[in-house]
C-alpha cells in the first residue's frame, strides 16, 4: 500500500472543497488552492522518483481484495506525466491570481475559478493514475466539468457559443466512452487495465479490433486528432487566457496519454501503425496550415496545438520503443511549451488591448520583457536547435528513420515540413505584432477595403493583393471577417480601437503588472530546463518506453505475482 | 453469455433516436437527443451484465443466482454525470436565450466567415487589384 499515490487526487478535491467554503474570502482561496498545488507538486516529484528507482507505485482505494477495487498506478510514464501538469497548474494559478488581483476580469467570479480550477487539477491527476476504464472515464468527466465552467466563465455571448460546441462534442465522446467501456466488459468481464491486458489476447481478432477502435476513437477526440479536432481551434481561444493555456497544455495531453497507455498496454500486438501514422500526417500537415490562415495569434496557437499532436501520434503510431520514448519527451515538453506561449499571449493582451494581427505593432519597444519571452517559446515550438522542441524533435524522426518503412519516412518529411511552417507562422507573428511599428499596422487596417468594396486604386498607401475574398497586405492573409474588423479601427469614436489608437490616447496600461509576468517567465525558464536537462530525461524517457513495450513492471506491480 | 434481443432492440432504437436529435441546431433538442443516448447506452450496460438474476445482495441468493452488480454500479455512476451534465446544458440553453433570444447551436466563427466568402466570390473575381508596383505578377498568379 503506497499512501502517496491517491494524494494528487484528493488534495486538490478537498482544496476545492476549503475553497468552496471560503469564497468569501479571496486571500485565504489563494494560500489555499496555491499550497494545495504545492504540495501535488511536491508529490508528483516524489512519486517520480519512487517510480523511477522501486517500479510502479499501486494503491488500492477501499481496501477490496485486489483485483475487485480500485487500483491507481504511477509507473515511470504517469509519474512523469503528474511532475509536469503539477507544475504546470500551478504556475498557470500564480497567473491567474496576478491577473485576478491587478482586477480587471470583473466578468470572471473569482470564488468559482478557485474551486473548479482545483476539481480540474484533480482531474487531471486521476486521469493519469487511473489503473481502470472507468476510473479514467469518471477523471475524464471530472476534468470535463470542471472545463465546461471555465469555458463559459461569466457567461458572455461568445463564450456561450463555443461552450456549447464543446461541451455538445464532449458529452458525445463520453457517450461514446461508455459504449467502449460496455463493450471491453461484455467482452472480458474486466475493467481493471491490468487484467485487460491479460484477457485481450485470448479475444478473437475482431472483437478486440473493434474494442481497439472505439476506444482509439474516443480518445482521440479527446487528444484533438484530425479529423476529430475541429471543436478545438473554435472553442479555445474565447476564454480568458490563463484558462486556455491549461486547456492547451494539459486536457488533449490527457486525450494523447490515454491513447499511448491503450496502445502499449492493452493492444501490444496490434500496434495499427498505418492508421495512427496516417492520422498523425494529416493532423502535422492540416494543423498546421490552418495555423499559417490566422490573424489571430489565439487562433493561430490553437492549430499550432492541433498540428503538433501529430507528432506524439506518430511516435505512438511507429509503437517502437525509441519511438515511445520521443513521444513522451515530446509530450512532456508540449505541456509546457504551449501552456507558455498562451499565457504569454495572455500578457500580449493585456498590454496591447488585443490579440489580432490586425491592430498590432511595435511589441519590441512597447514591451521588451515580453518580446523576449514570446520569442523563446516560439523559437522553441518551431524546433530550433538547441531547444527542447529540437531534441524532441529529432528523438522522434530518428526514430522513424530506424523504422525506416517508406511511410514513416514520408511522416519524418511531413514532420520536418511541419516544423518549418510552424517556423514560418511564429515568425509571421513575431514580424507583424513585435516588428512593424504601431503607425504601420493603423494605415494597413486603414487601407484594407471593406468585405464587399474596391479598394483606394488612387492613393495606394500600402501594397495588397485580393485573392477570392481575402487580402494579402503586410505579410499576411486577411479573411472577409477580418475586413469588417478594419472597418472599425477605421471609426476613431469606435470602442474598439488598435494599438496606435490606444497609445496615442494613452488608454493603456503603462507596463505589466509583475504578478503576471513572473509567472509566465518562470514557465519559459522551466521550458528551457528540458533543454538542459534534455539527456538525463531522454534516459527516463528510454526507460519509460522499456517498461512500457514489455508489460511486464506494470503488471507485476498491479496484479502482483500472479500475473496469469 | 446469451443475450436479451430485446434490450438489444431498444438501446440501438434509443441511441438511433439521440443521434438523430443530436443533428438539430436547437439545444434543448440537442440536449434531449444526448439523454436519450444516454439511456440506450444504459441499456447496453445492463445487456453487458449478462442474463439477470436475483438482487445481488450477500445473504438473500445463491451467488450463481445473482446478477452482476458491477454493470449496475457503473449505470448508476453514469446516471449520476448524466444528471449534471442536463443541469449545466439547460443553464447554457437559458442563458443562450437570454442572450439570443433563441437557443440555436451557432455556427463556427471561420465557417460563417467562409460562407461570406462564398457568397461575395462572384464579386471578387471582376475586381481582383493590386496596388503599388511591385505585386502585379502576384496578380497574375494568384487571379488566375
Amino acid at each position: 500500500m503506497n499512501y502517496l499515490v491517491p494524494l494528487p487526487v484528493i488534495l486538490p478535491l478537498f482544496g476545492a472543497g476549503a475553497t468552496l467554503m471560503l469564497s468569501r474570502r479571496p486571500r485565504a482561496q489563494r494560500v489555499v488552492s496555491l499550497s494545495v498545488l504545492l504540495a501535488v507538486v511536491v508529490i508528483a516529484a516524489a512519486l517520480l522518483v519512487r517510480a523511477d528507482r522501486l517500479g510502479p507505485q499501486v494503491a488500492w482505494i477501499g481496501a477490496w481484495t485486489p483485483p475487485l477495487g480500485i487500483s491507481l498506478v504511477a509507473d515511470r510514464l504517469s509519474a512523469l506525466m503528474l511532475l509536469v501538469s503539477a507544475v504546470v497548474t500551478l504556475v498557470v494559478l500564480a497567473y491567474s491570481i496576478g491577473q485576478g488581483m491587478t482586477g480587471d476580469e470583473s466578468e470572471a467570479p473569482v470564488s468559482i475559478y478557485h474551486p473548479t480550477f482545483l476539481v480540474l487539477v484533480a482531474g487531471v491527476s486521476n486521469a493519469f493514475l487511473a489503473g481502470d476504464l472507468f476510473n479514467l472515464f469518471v477523471s475524464f468527466e471530472m476534468l470535463l466539468f470542471a472545463s465546461y465552467v471555465l469555458l463559459t466563465l461569466g457567461g458572455t455571448a461568445t463564450r456561450i457559443r463555443a461552450g456549447t460546441i464543446y461541451v455538445v462534442v464532449n458529452m458525445l465522446s463520453s457517450a461514446l466512452f461508455l459504449i467502449s467501456i460496455a463493450a471491453v466488459y461484455a467482452a472480458t468481464g474486466s475493467l481493471n487495465l491490468a487484467q485487460l491486458a491479460q484477457r485481450i489476447q485470448d479475444l478473437p481478432d475482431s472483437v478486440s479490433l473493434t474494442l481497439q477502435m472505439l476506444l482509439l476513437v474516443t480518445f482521440s477526440v479527446k487528444a484533438a486528432v484530425f479529423p476529430l479536432s475541429l471543436w478545438l481551434p473554435d472553442s479555445y481561444p474565447t476564454a480568458p487566457a490563463p484558462v486556455t493555456a491549461v486547456f492547451a497544455g494539459l486536457l488533449t495531453k490527457v486525450g494523447v496519454y490515454a491513447v499511448l497507455r491503450v496502445q502499449t498496454l492493452l493492444f501490444p500486438d496490434s500496434p495499427l501503425s498505418n492508421l495512427l501514422m496516417w492520422a498523425a500526417l494529416v493532423t502535422m500537415v492540416i494543423g498546421i496550415l490552418g495555423a499559417i490562415a490566422q490573424s489571430d495569434i489565439k487562433r493561430m496557437l490553437s492549430f499550432t496545438l492541433v498540428s503538433h499532436i501529430g507528432y506524439m501520434i506518430f511516435g505512438i503510431g511507429l509503437a517502437t520503443e525509441a519511438g515511445i520514448s520521443g513521444a513522451v519527451f515530446y509530450v512532456a515538453h508540449h505541456i509546457t511549451i504551449q501552456t507558455a506561449l498562451f499565457l504569454v499571449v495572455g500578457l500580449i493582451e493585456r498590454r496591447a488591448g488585443s490579440t489580432s494581427l490586425l491592430r498590432l505593432g511595435g511589441l519590441t519597444r512597447l514591451a521588451p520583457v515580453l518580446a523576449i519571452l514570446f520569442f523563446v517559446p516560439a523559437m522553441n515550438l518551431a524546433g530550433i536547435p538547441p531547444m527542447s522542441g529540437f531534441v524532441g524533435k529529432v528523438g522522434l524522426l530518428q526514430a522513424g528513420l530506424d523504422v525506416g518503412s517508406p511511410l514513416a519516412i514520408t511522416l519524418v518529411i511531413g514532420g520536418v515540413a511541419t516544423s518549418l511552417l510552424t517556423l514560418y507562422a511564429v515568425a509571421k507573428t513575431w514580424a507583424i505584432a513585435f516588428w512593424r511599428t504601431p503607425e504601420q499596422a493603423h494605415e494597413t487596417a486603414l487601407a484594407l477595403p471593406g468585405p464587399g468594396e474596391e479598394a483606394d486604386l488612387e492613393h495606394p498607401t500600402v501594397p495588397m493583393v485580393r485573392h477570392r475574398g481575402h487580402v494579402h497586405a503586410g505579410g499576411t492573409a486577411y479573411a472577409a471577417a477580418d475586413l469588417e474588423n478594419a472597418r472599425l479601427v477605421r471609426d476613431d469614436e469606435a470602442p474598439d480601437r488598435d494599438l496606435y489608437q490606444l497609445l496615442r490616447d494613452g488608454e493603456l496600461p503603462d507596463r505589466l503588472p509583475r504578478s503576471m509576468v513572473l509567472p509566465a517567465a518562470a514557465l519559459v525558464g522551466f521550458s528551457l530546463v528540458f533543454t538542459l536537462v534534455a539527456g538525463p530525461m531522454f534516459d527516463y524517457t528510454d526507460r519509460t518506453a522499456a517498461d512500457l513495450v514489455q508489460r511486464t513492471p506494470y503488471l507485476q506491480a498491479v496484479l502482483g505475482g500472479s500475473v496469469r | 453469455m446469451s443475450t436479451n434481443v430485446s434490450l438489444i432492440v431498444t438501446a440501438s432504437a434509443l441511441i438511433g433516436c439521440g443521434v438523430y436529435l443530436i443533428l438539430e441546431r436547437s439545444l434543448t433538442r440537442v440536449l434531449a437527443g444526448l439523454l436519450i443516448m444516454g439511456n440506450g447506452v444504459n441499456i447496453l450496460f445492463l445487456i453487458a451484465g449478462g442474463r439477470a438474476g436475483k438482487a445481488p445482495i450477500e445473504g438473500t441468493a445463491d451467488a450463481a443466482d445473482m446478477s452482476d452488480p458491477l454493470p449496475q454500479a457503473l449505470v448508476l455512476t453514469a446516471i449520476v454525470i448524466a444528471l449534471a451534465t442536463t443541469a449545466f446544458l439547460l443553464a447554457m440553453a437559458h442563458r443562450s436565450w437570454q442572450l439570443n433570444g433563441n437557443d440555436d447551436v451557432q455556427d463556427d466563427v471561420e465557417d460563417a466567415s467562409i460562407r461570406r466568402l462564398a457568397a461575395a466570390d462572384e464579386a471578387s473575381d471582376s475586381h481582383d487589384l493590386a496596388t503599388g508596383g511591385d505585386d502585379d505578377e502576384v496578380l497574375t498568379e494568384e487571379g488566375a
